[in-house]
């Protein structure tokens, strides 16, 4: 008892809080991760400025193409978002359904077992889905792309030449979108499976029918986890290299024409497609459509928190 | 509006377990009537069992009748989602959508028995069950904000006020104070004796002197021991139960001495 009093007046003259040796140790090293992945955001934005200056600040005849980097990374741009569009307008509405299903519709068993297999598709390589692009859904789509430009054409999206390789950007989206449905189906399982039964029970109490309760209690609830998801997984669409760069056929600019065999590229597969023959001011000019591409990626995750955040109040979280 | 609830030879299975046996019981039209007894005899299942609110739990079923109005709930031509339609419900720990907001909260129900509905009607229907459930004059001008965002007491009214919306038969409370301040179960308590002009109301509750309180009818669950099924002993007026119990189990119980 006297110990501790001295203890006592001993901290009380040195006015500083009582902590616990663990408590200030972890709180150093999280406070420590913290800021290592600022620091290396930072170091990557600065090495991407740092390196693109020589592409922007070059004569536009020099850069590829001859007019300038911006004409040069537009088309790219545009590629990217197209493709990675798709996916996400594919892969959401499919990812929030097999969530739904396994949390609340199918039997234990099949649930387990659905699950596990979704998880095991983001286990697959890239250059594996690639290729089962261009091998195998490439070929399949071609009759669907021929039948889309003889029907279709009204809709500029399906305006033709409709290609006969089938390596179009909308072969590329829907790579993308297998690619992105294991993310966004086990970010969306993971939240719809933590709604509050507290909630659903209220609205099952209500008279509401499955469906009606999932609307009521588990759809509002799980919805900024259902746009996290969408978000990493257009994260994981937007900077996607290897199965873009084997699946698309490039060639051309911008078109809203996605079934044709000439297409703009996306930026993360230029780069992968023109790195090895570049050098000097080629380099920073592909350097600098990484930036463009870091930087689209940052506004997206914003837009998506700002989506977020604007309902607040109603998340459910207070 | 308000109806009677006849029980008979009810058992209530969990799976295989038997959790409540041999419920016979007449619950009074515009009264209240409340259960008490021991944690785990059974009495939140048989409540939950009225508006066939336990069958959310996988396995869940029951044996016997139970007759509102000359209709089995448990006929097989029946829907337990139009049950829970007629037999509203507040639940232990207040449970406003979180996602809506007040006025959203209120009309939920109504919403999903008739999607069409005038927009001056829906008013009118959530100022009536605001007031209905003491809750108008403090939530008139915020209507628009989250429920959640109320006090424990305000949310369980805003709940009631929900319950009540959809004008149900019956109103089912499963410990609807147990989670408030003494004020809040004074207001909840007042709430309940001007409902029972127009429902019949069935509350489960840990408070003996809320039982004798607010209730005409008092049912005293037990059970014989761990793993056996729950029983109700004895169910008389609630005077009776709380001065003169025919059944010394009850007796032990509301005096204390429960072993």
């Amino acid at each position: 008892m006297t110990s501790l009093d001295t203890q006592r007046r001993k901290d009380a003259q040195q006015s500083k809080p009582v902590r616990s040796r663990g408590d200030s140790t972890f709180a150093g090293l999280s406070t420590g991760a913290g800021i290592l992945i600022l620091l290396v955001l930072a170091g990557v934005a600065a090495f991407l400025v740092a390196e693109s200056l020589d592409a922007i600040s070059a004569p536009a005849e020099e850069i590829a193409g001859g007019e300038g980097v911006w004409s040069y990374v537009g088309p790219l741009v545009f590629g990217t978002l197209v493709a990675a569009l798709i996916a996400l307008l594919v892969a959401t509405p499919l990812g929030v359904a097999i969530a739904l299903f396994i949390t609340y519709y199918a039997p234990k068993r099949i649930a387990a077992t659905l699950g596990y297999l979704i998880d095991l598709l983001a286990a697959i390589p890239s250059v594996v889905y690639g290729f089962w692009g261009l091998a195998a859904l490439a070929p399949a789509m071609v009759p669907f792309y021929a039948w889309a430009e003889d029907n279709l054409s009204f809709i500029p999206f399906f305006a033709g030449p409709a290609s006969a390789t089938g390596r179009t950007m909308l072969t590329a989206g829907l790579v993308l979108a297998i690619m992105i449905l294991p993310i966004i189906s086990a970010i969306s399982r993971e939240v719809f499976s933590q709604a509050p039964a507290l909630h659903r029970e209220a609205a099952l109490a209500l008279g509401a029918t499955r469906w009606e309760m999932i609307k009521m209690a588990v759809l509002p609830y799980g919805k900024s986890g259902v746009i996290g998801g969408s978000m990493l997984g257009l994260g994981r669409a937007l900077g996607e290299t290897l199965a873009v760069a084997i699946v698309l056929s490039v060639s051309g600019g911008i078109t809203f024409n996605l079934i044709s065999s000439s297409n703009p590229s996306t930026i993360a597969a230029n780069i992968a497609l023109q790195f090895p023959e570049s050098s000097g001011l080629g380099v920073s000019t592909l350097i600098f459509t990484g930036l463009v591409l870091f930087v689209i990626t940052l506004a997206v995750n914003m837009l998506a928190r700002y989506v977020v955040n604007r309902r607040a109040d109603f998340s459910g979280a207070n | 509006m308000a109806k009677r609830i006849d029980v008979s030879d009810l058992d209530i299975f969990y799976g295989n377990f038997k959790a409540v046996e041999g419920v016979n019981v007449s619950i009074e039209p515009r009264s209240v009537t409340a259960l008490i007894g021991p944690s785990g005899c059974g009495k939140s299942t048989f409540l939950r069992s009225l508006n066939r609110m336990h069958e959310v739990i996988p396995g869940a079923r029951v044996e016997g009748k139970v007759v509102i109005d000359g209709q089995d709930l448990y006929g097989s031509d029946v829907d337990p989602v139009d049950v829970r339609r007629q037999i509203g419900m507040v639940f232990q720990r207040p449970n406003p959508f979180p996602t809506m907001s007040i006025y959203d909260n209120v009309v939920a129900g109504v919403r999903l028995n008739a999607r069409k509905m005038k927009k001056s009607d829906l008013d009118d229907l959530v100022e009536s069950s605001l007031k209905g459930a003491n809750l108008w004059n403090e939530v008139k001008d915020r209507l628009d904000r989250p429920g959640s965002g109320l006090s424990g007491g305000q949310q369980q009214r805003l709940c009631i006020a929900r319950a009540i919306a959809v004008q149900p038969e019956v109103l089912l409370m499963d410990e609807p104070c147990s989670a408030l301040d003494p004020i809040s179960t004074l207001a909840i308590e007042d709430l309940m004796t001007e409902l029972k002009d127009r429902f019949t109301i069935v509350i489960v509750t840990h408070n003996m002197q809320q039982a004798a309180r607010v209730s005409e009818q008092t049912g005293f669950f037990n059970l014989n021991g761990v793993g056996q099924p729950g029983r109700l002993i004895e169910f008389n007026p609630t005077e009776k139960i709380f001065s003169n119990p025919d059944q010394k189990a009850t007796e032990d119980y509301i005096s204390g001495r429960f072993g």
